[in-house]
This record gives C-alpha cells, structure tokens and sequence, in this order.
C-alpha cells in the first residue's frame, strides 16, 4: 500500500471515528424522541471548550474531561426540559426550529461565558508521530479510534444488555407501548440527550488536540455527523458507525485524490446522494406508510 | 361488459403476500361489495386500484381497455375515485374547500393565469364553489359548508370525503368502510347515500365489514381470505355459500 | 393588501435618515424572499433549509454576468433568476419525493454545497473576500441613492405579495394547500402532487433570487457570507415567526426579526443567546406564528364580549 494512500486512510479513520460518536447521538435522540437536534454539534464544542477551560483553571486532563461531559450531559437534560418536552407533538419545521434556536443560543452563551479564541487542547499521550505502513499517525489519533470503538463496544453492551438501554430502545419503537408497560418516556429521554450529549463531548474532548476547539467549531462538526447518520441509515446505531467511517474515509480520500478545495462539500454531496439514490442510508430498512 | 377487470393482482410487501393471483370484475352501474376478515387485504386492493400502490404482478382493465395509470392523480383522471378508512380529510381547509380541491380535475389553470388573477378564472371559481356546495347539501352536509374541516364531527368528516370524492364526478368510487365507527341512525344515512349516489350512476365499490350493510345494498360480493378469492358473485348465492359462512361470516351473518 | 400597498407608501413618512432607509430596504428584499418561501413551507407544507443559496445563486449569477461579462444589469438579473428556478426545478424532482426531515436535511445539503462552490470558486466570485457589484442601470439611467431603492423594492414586494394571494387563490393554490392536508388524498383527488411541489419549489426559488440579485446591486457588494446555512435557518425563521400561510405573516415576520438584530446590539455579547431564546420561546408558545396567534386572540376577543 502506498505511504500516502495509508495516510489518507488512517486520517480517514480518526475523523471518521468522531463523525462516528456525533452520528450516534443523533441516532439516540431520534430514536427516542423522533426528534433531530440541531444542536448536537454545540455539544462536541462543550466538550472541548470546558475541558479547555477546566484544564486552565488546574484540573488534571482525566478530571477535565470527565468534568466537561458531565457537564455536557446536565446541559443535554436541561435541553429535555425547556425545548423538546414543551414542545411534544409539534410539526417538523416546529422542532427544527426550536433545536436551532437551542443550537444558537449555546453558541452565544459559549461567547459569554468562554471567548471566542481558539483554543487547543494538550494531547493525550504526546505528539510523537509513530509510523504505521509508511505513513506517520499522531499519537491523538490513536486515542480518537481506540476510544471510539471502546464506546461502541460498550453502547452495544448498553443497548442490548441493561434494562434501561432496552427501554429507550422501546420507546424508540412504540412510545406508546412502552408507556403502557411502565417505561417512564420522560426518563427514557433524559437519559438519551444526556448520553448523546456525553458522546458529542467526548468527540470534542479527543478531536480537541488535533483540530483545536472554539465556539462555533459545532456548526460543521455537528452537520456533519448528520451527513454520517443519515449515510448509515438515520436511526441506525451500527449505520452512525459505519456512516461515521465511511464518510470520514470519503472526505479524506476525495480531499486527497480528487479536490481538497472542496473537502467540505464532499459530506454533503454524499449526504444528498443517499437522500436520493436511497434514503434509508447504507443500513436503515425502507418504511411502509399505511393509508 | 365489465366497468373493471383485475387479471391475476398480486402484492407483495417483502415476504408478506398481501394479495394473491386475484381475478374479478366490476360490472356498472352495481354495487360491488369486497369482504372479507381484517388482514384479507381489502384496503391493499383499493390501493392498487387507485394507485397508491403498485401491484407485483397482473393487469386492470378499465372499460376493456389496459390501464396504464401509474400515479395516484392518473388513476383518478381514468374515473376512479376513493375515500379513506383513516379519513384523509385537508384539515387545514374549510369543509366547501375540501370539497372544491376534489374539483381539480375539472379546472383548468395555468400558472399564468392563476398568478395574474385573469378574469376567466373568478368566473370558474364561483361555479365551482357553487358544485361544491351542491355536493355538501347532496351528502347532507349544508349546515357545515362554512365550517372549518376540523370542526366537523366524525359521521359529517365521513360524509365530507365522500362529497369530494364525488367533486372529480367519478364513474367508480370506492368506498373504505364509510360506516366504520357510526351508530345505526348515522348508518341507514350511508345506505340511503349510497343508494342515491348509484341512483346517479356511479359505480360503487364497498368495503365493509357491517354485513347488514352490505348485504342490505349490494347487488354483486367479493370476499378475500388472506389475500386470496374466496368467492364472488350475487350477493345472495355469496351468503349462503358454505365456505364463506364458514371463513367469515360464522353464525349467521348479522 | 391595500393595506399594506398602503404602508409601503407612507413608511417614509417615517423614515428620518438614511440609515432608516436601509432597513426599511433589507426588511423589503428579505420579505420578498419570505413571501415566496412562505408559498412552499407554510402553504405547500414543504420545508427547504437552503433558500439562502438560490438568493446567492441569483446575487452571484448577476454580479457575474454583470461584472465580469459585461451583461447590462437587469438581463443579468433576469438570467440569474431563471438559472435559479431552473436548479431548483432539476433538482427539485429527485429530493421532493422525500418528506419530513428527510426533505429537511436535502435541501440543507444543496445549500450548503452552493455555499461552498461559492466560496471556492474564487476566480468568478472573488472567494470568501466576495466581489463588488455594478449598479443597476436600465437604458443609461442608473439606480441610485436610498430613496429610489426604496420604492424599487417596496413596489416589487407589493407587486409579489400580489402575485401570492393571486395563487393562493386559485385552483392552483387549493391544490397546494390540498397536498398539504394530505399528500395521498391530494393524489386522488386528481392533483399532481409531484408537479405541484415543484411548482412551489422553483417559484419561491426564483423569488428569493430575484431578492438576492437586488441586494447584490443595491449594497454594490456581495460575499459569501450572505449564502450560509445561517442565513437559510434565518429566512425559515421569518417565515414561521411571522405565520406559516399567511402571506402578510411572512412580511411582518421579515419585518419584525429583520429589525430584531439592530435592537438587540444593545444586550451587545448576549445577542445570540437572546435570539435564540426568542426562537425557541415563540416556536413553543406561538408555533403557529404572530399573526395567526394574534388573529385567533382577536377572534376570541370579539366572541367573548
């Protein structure tokens, strides 16, 4: 395999991990709420800017992120309460809106209360290159992938083993059924936006000391996860990984081979692709609408 | 000489078979009634005659002839018209206006002319708000033409979907179960308006499940068991068929 | 409708410097784009989250054709306009089958794709530094200074708002309102619903062109900042704040969150965090709009005496 060839496809990988946990969360939202969170990427710049800000007032790197996702999660609830449930049984273009608006009102607060410098975040363990296959990876990216497929694992686990993982999957396909053997809907959401909140933040707490962080980094982070979610098959929690992936391997790839002016545009080329060619993404099934 | 044939109607919905190698015919100016358990696939049917779905296999032949049809909007064109089990009803309009969009068929407007307001088009507008409020007073519904679609009680919204299923003037329309969830007095209503709509000479197609109904005012029965023809034929000789009481109607139908 | 022909008339009654001028000019171009926007989300029950890239399609196409090929100005406004309906109409067929979020999530994709070849092609539309724009001109006479701006857009955005209730009206508009009712019963009921959705599409698009392209040549300056994701989230906003299918709800809404950003630079770095409540607050409490919310209150108000 050729050194540059292995480069693009070991970038391709990290920033497809992150891509990978922002798909996620969006994917455990809307499953358990049917609503898109517009604001899923501001949970990406909470995690590296509070980890950023923690880490400058003292705190040791594990503490920081640790603090900062916990903080990630508590902001997730609090979106539960003052949007999504006030505004249960609204139209799509009701709840866009109102994610958005919650999108943008973190980012103003993200000015207030941090700046609107960039920041940079230390490495986990260094930044010696190591070599793999001729192409040279920063340590961070190790961390990126290594910590994303733990997650996985461990959503896996969650999802399909633990009694809670497999309510928030029953609400997820008959809210209504779910109510009617006990799952409380109210906590099943809670739970999901802080989880989805808590994997946005780590994205952000491991993408941090490669790409830096600042208050608006969210915006493109966060549309593109969506990209991935919906390449993978919106509401598919192995679509989001292997949407995640394969979007991050395409970017890296078309930057590299095809055109890096448009490096951006490649997701969203991607994403309108699968819109239309086939909507249920690379692993969602096709819905019946019955009349 | 029929109205519409079915040759060999098939669907399928990955491994369900919905319905299977179906063969019949609707003769004019009758009252076909299709029965049948839930699951049969009766409202499957109405959706491949008016080209909600596509069938996996066989052909319909309108007046003899193939029907091309492929969008819903194109079946209706052809004369075949529908109401809805789970009403369909544009609650984001009034009841006259419900009515006036079944017109459309019956309007001709270009974007020009809609966009400048060309005087032609007031004059279309007012007759057909007239045939509109025609239909209403024709289902009964007079006292409800300026009224929101949303106000409307549940017996006068399935009276309203038929008034603009018969706004396109159809010559088939297919009813889905337009008793279901009406109490007896609102009930004999629906006879009577069938009755008078094929008084009109309309074809009717009727799904149902109140067999008093059905039997009370169909001339010809269809009745599907898992997708699949159980018999067909007067509606007499269909109820005293022994293996439809057997499948369906069981001791005696009500 | 005379009413507000009546308004724009009298507005500069009230406008005391140019700078009032000015608003009153973007609170115009931005309503246009609403009014037309309004025709697909609000009576068409569709949604597009890239509008801002055909108003950047229709600035940066005339900007093009005028500056850098030497187009007189309203040929290239008009071109710029066309080639705007003309993407959303091909582009329109594939992504108005899909519904909901799905349909949500294409048109974002569009926009964002259009605002990044905007951004990239830097020898026709000067990159992320943007390019200056020739004024308007038709035979020799030039368009120039805030007054005649001023009853150039306000007569265009009456002249649309004309053109919107002529359609809502008409059959053509109870077809569009019908799909939106119900896609399936609109169907067959008769109505093209495909064709119907695009005819939507592509004439709000051209609309929102139309505006782009005047606001190219009234500010004499485009960049690309005014073709961002942003700037279709705004767009959307007017119109479900001011009230989806209501013509004037769309004019009061462009109005009213056109303004909104000059008042709220008093709470300086609170600014987004406000705008954003304010969106998320109206869309929980109000999620029908200003002006249906407040005509339904004024309903309630007479019947109860």
């Amino acid at each position: 395999m050729s050194a540059q060839l292995a480069q693009f496809l070991l970038s391709g990988l990290t920033v497809g991990a992150i891509y990978a946990l922002v798909a996620l969360g969006f994917c455990i939202i809307y499953n358990a709420s049917h609503v898109i969170n517009f604001a899923q990427g501001e949970f990406v710049m909470i995690g590296g800017m509070a980890a950023a800000s923690f880490l400058g007032a003292g705190l040791p790197l594990p503490l920081a992120a640790l603090a900062a996702v916990a903080l990630a999660a508590l902001i997730g609830m609090a979106l539960v309460k003052f949007a999504v449930a006030p505004a249960r049984g609204a139209s799509v273009v009701t709840l866009i809106i109102i994610t958005i608006g919650a999108a943008i009102l973190l980012r103003g607060l993200a000015t207030v209360v941090w700046d609107k410098r960039i920041h940079a975040l230390p490495a986990f363990s260094g930044d010696a290159p190591i070599a793999v296959a001729g192409a040279t990876i920063a340590p961070q990216s190790l961390w990126v992938i290594g910590v994303t497929a733990l997650i996985v694992c461990a959503l896996w686990g969650f999802f399909n083993r633990t009694l809670t993982g497999k309510a928030i999957l029953a609400v997820s396909h008959n809210r209504l059924a779910a109510q009617l053997v006990g799952i409380s809907v109210q906590r099943v959401l809670l739970v999901s936006f802080a989880l989805s909140a808590a994997l946005g933040a780590l994205a952000g707490i491991l993408i941090g000391p490669i790409t830096f962080t600042s208050w608006d980094v969210g915006v493109m982070l966060g549309l593109k996860g969506f990209a991935a979610a919906i390449l993978g098959g919106m509401g598919s929690g192995p679509g989001a990984v292997v949407g995640g992936l394969t979007l991050g391997l395409l970017e890296s790839l078309g930057a590299g081979y095809l055109s890096s002016a448009y490096k951006d545009a490649i997701a969203f080329i991607v994403m309108l692709a699968v819109l239309v060619l086939m909507p249920g993404g690379l692993l969602g099934g096709r819905a019946t609408e019955r009349v | 000489m029929s109205l519409l044939r079915a040759e060999g109607l098939s669907k399928d919905f990955g491994g369900v078979r919905a319905i299977e190698a179906l063969d019949f015919e609707i003769r004019p100016r009758a009252v076909f009634s299709i029965i049948g358990p839930n699951g049969a696939g009766k409202t499957t049917l109405l959706n491949i005659l008016t080209g909600i779905y596509r069938p996996s296999a066989g052909r319909l032949w309108l007046d003899e002839r193939l029907l091309e049809a492929r969008a819903p909007h194109e079946f209706a064109a052809a004369g075949i018209g529908r109401t809805f089990q789970n009403l369909q009803i544009f609650f984001n309009m009034s009841a006259l206006e419900n009515v006036m969009a079944g017109r459309h068929l019956h309007e001709r407007c270009s974007v020009a002319a809609a966009l400048l307001r060309a005087p032609r088009l007031a004059r279309a507008e007012r007759a057909c708000r007239e045939r509109a409020a025609e239909l209403l007073a024709f289902v009964g519904l007079d006292a409800y033409a300026g009224a929101a679609a949303d106000a409307l009680p549940y017996g006068a919204l399935k009276r309203l979907e038929i008034a603009r299923a018969l706004a396109a003037e159809p010559r088939l329309l297919l009813l889905d179960e337009p008793a279901a969830g009406l109490n007896p007095s609102e009930i004999r209503d629906i006879d009577r308006l069938i009755q008078a709509i094929a008084a009109r000479g309309i074809t009717v197609v009727l799904v149902e499940h109140n067999m008093k109904l059905v039997m009370g005012v169909s001339d010809r029965v269809l009745v599907l068991d898992y997708g699949r023809k159980l018999a067909e034929g007067d509606a007499d000789a269909v109820r005293k068929d022994p293996r439809v009481i057997e499948a369906y109607l069981g001791a005696g139908g009500d | 409708m005379l009413a507000l022909a009546a308004a724009v008339a009298l507005a500069p009654l009230a406008l005391a410097n140019n700078y009032h001028y000015e608003i009153a000019i973007l609170v115009g171009l931005n309503a246009i784009v609403c009014v037309g926007l309004n025709l697909l989300i609000g009576y068409a029950g569709q949604i597009s989250l890239g509008h801002a890239g055909f108003f950047g399609i229709g600035a940066y196409g005339s900007a093009i054709l005028a500056a850098r090929y030497g187009w007189p100005p309203v040929l290239a406004l008009a071109a710029a306009v066309a080639a705007a309906a003309a993407l959303a109409y091909a582009v329109g067929r594939p992504i108005l089958r899909l519904k909901g979020h799905y349909l949500a999530m294409a048109t974002l994709g569009l926009g964002i794709i259009i605002s990044i070849v905007v951004a990239t092609e830097d020898r026709y539309t000067g990159g992320p530094d943007g390019m200056s724009v020739p004024p308007l001109a038709l035979g020799g006479v030039t368009l120039a200074g805030e007054r005649a701006w001023y009853w150039l857009v306000g007569a265009l955005l009456v002249a649309t708002v004309w053109l919107s209730l002529n359609l809502i009206d008409s059959p053509l508009g109870r077809a569009l309102r019908a799909l939106h009712g119900s896609e399936v019963a609109a169907g067959v009921a008769g109505i093209d619903s495909p064709r119907h959705k695009l005819l939507a599409f592509a004439l709000s698009a051209g609309i929102a062109a139309l505006a782009g392209a005047l606001a190219a040549h009234y500010t004499g300056f485009i960049t690309p900042g005014k073709v961002t994701f942003q700037h279709s989230i705004e767009l959307v906003v007017m119109v479900v704040f001011g009230g989806m299918a209501s013509t004037f709800g769309a004019v009061v809404g462009a109005a009213v969150l056109t303004a909104l950003p000059q008042l709220l630079t008093v709470f300086k770095e609170y600014e987004m965090v406000v705008f954003g409540g304010v969106m998320m607050l109206t869309m929980i409490f109000m999620p029908r709009g200003l002006v249906p919310t407040l005509a339904a209150l004024a309903a309630r108000r007479e019947r109860a005496p």
